[in-house]
């Protein structure tokens, strides 16, 4: 039981990437992306979680009680906001290539070069 | 290489992937078993040292600011990119001329219970939003949540249907200031850190009593900067994407 | 590991194979939502609000505008492409 965080981000890893693969529409393959990078999210939580430990604010407990690491919420905190914009730059990406090539299958963009 | 060929290849290469995977994170301690030294160090120097309630926010805007400075530059970088990828394709610029002699556009749906649902709702965005940026420091909040929150606000006033008075009320021009006006504050105040106290991104105001608002010393500026860089980036990236179809497809009517 | 946090788990688990799965990107976006959802449940009970807070906005405000906004963008650069192809005929 202590394993199924991993488990699941690892499958959910996996999965993801199946989808970016599989894919015959580039937006879903950018939406397929963003479940990869929840994958990354929930590897981070889990490793930083301690058990019967409360959330690191100390606004109403005291300090010196039992918490959870901060560090790794930290680096999910602003990754989180940061996947929104690039999820945006990728669509921006696949409007442009709609807009030259008139199809947003990644089969049909290659055709289309030569 | 075509669909067939990939799905081909990803049949023997994903159990292989997820085989290797679920043997690497193996090696990591139990879930709930967590050993390292920083993050409890952290935990418990923190509220003494820096006087910030939020132990993330605190290891965000002051401990760790320089990451956080990597990671809003990542922001500003992909806000760009979207700016500079979806404006050539505005070659319409007269039908954005023409559509603006009518006075008030009104989306299909927009029904009167709608805006009035909006009304109420962008005060409320924008109060909560500022009460997250300033209480970074003591509860769960700062400047990139709240960022998003501020940046729902206006465009609220889109779900009500008024495309056009959201341009009104945030221009491009300002937008890019508020981007571009956060990201240098950010930078700007770790330079204070330089001057006043030696180091870069150094906390170097007063830190006053913890659980206050003007307490934490820099955390509450640091966290107004990014609240603002993230609320300009949101909204002109939200903006570049409507901004041709909304214009230019109430033309057609 | 109690049992709310493993229900919300199997959930999570469940809604990213929904995303996968599911073969329309408006429908996609949808469920986007609802997974960002649960993600935010389970964040919440690995106790982390801030991060929790963060993926509540993003996933249900953010994220979803965008993504509709580049579905009519392209749905309408098809139509255009449709109508000059038939005005050059």
């Amino acid at each position: 039981m202590s394993f199924a965080p991993y488990a699941a981000a690892a499958w959910l890893f996996v999965i993801g990437l199946y989808g970016v693969v599989s894919s015959q529409n580039l937006v879903r393959t950018v939406l397929n992306l963003s479940v990869v990078q929840s994958a990354t999210y929930l590897v981070l939580l889990g490793v930083g979680y301690r058990h019967g430990a409360k959330a690191p604010i100390v606004a109403d407990i005291p300090t010196n009680s039992r918490l959870v690491d901060p560090v790794t919420q930290v680096l999910v905190l602003t990754d989180i906001v940061i996947e929104a914009t690039v999820i945006a730059l990728l669509l921006a990406l696949v409007v442009q290539a709609h807009n030259r090539f008139g199809s947003v299958d990644p089969a049909d963009l290659r055709a289309l070069r030569h | 290489m075509s669909r067939r060929v990939r799905l081909a290849l990803f049949a023997c290469a994903g159990p292989g992937l997820l085989a290797v995977l679920l043997l690497g994170l193996h090696g990591l301690p139990a879930f709930g078993d967590f050993h390292g030294v920083y993050g409890l160090l952290v935990d418990r120097i923190e509220p003494h040292v820096r006087h910030a309630t939020d132990i993330v926010t605190g290891l965000n805007f002051d401990l760790r600011a320089f990451d956080t400075l990597g990671e809003e530059f990542i922001l500003f970088a992909s806000v760009s990119g979207v700016a500079l990828l979806l404006r050539h394709l505005r070659d319409e610029d007269d039908e954005i001329e023409r559509s603006r002699s009518l006075a008030e556009h009104r989306f299909a749906g927009a029904s009167d219970s709608l805006r009035l649902m909006s009304l109420i709702l962008i005060p409320l965005l924008v109060s909560l939003g500022v009460y997250l940026v300033l209480h970074g420091a003591l509860t769960p909040g700062g400047g990139f949540q709240a960022g998003v929150v501020l940046a729902a606000g206006p465009l609220a006033i889109l779900l009500a249907g008024r495309y056009l008075a959201l341009k009104r009320v945030a221009p491009e021009w300002a937008l890019e200031a508020v981007d571009s006006a956060g990201a240098a504050a950010y930078t700007l105040i770790g330079l204070g850190g330089l001057i006043f106290a030696g180091v870069y991104l150094k906390n170097f105001l007063p830190l006053g009593t913890s659980g206050h608002l003007l307490s934490a010393g820099m955390m509450p500026l640091n966290s107004i900067a990014v609240g603002l860089e993230v609320t300009g980036a949101f909204l002109l990236t939200w903006t570049e994407f409507l901004d041709q179809d909304v214009i230019v497809a109430r033309e057609e009517l | 590991m109690t049992v709310l946090q493993a229900a919300v788990l199997i959930l999570v688990v469940v809604a990213g194979t929904a995303i996968v799965l599911v073969p329309d990107p408006l429908r996609q976006t949808l469920v986007l939502a609802i997974f960002g959802f649960a993600l935010a449940l389970l964040f919440f009970v690995f106790q982390a609000p801030d991060v929790a807070l963060s993926e509540i906005v993003v996933s249900a405000v953010g994220l979803p505008v965008i993504i509709l906004a580049a579905l009519r963008k392209i749905s309408e650069q098809t139509a255009r492409r449709e109508s000059d192809e038939e005005g050059s005929e």
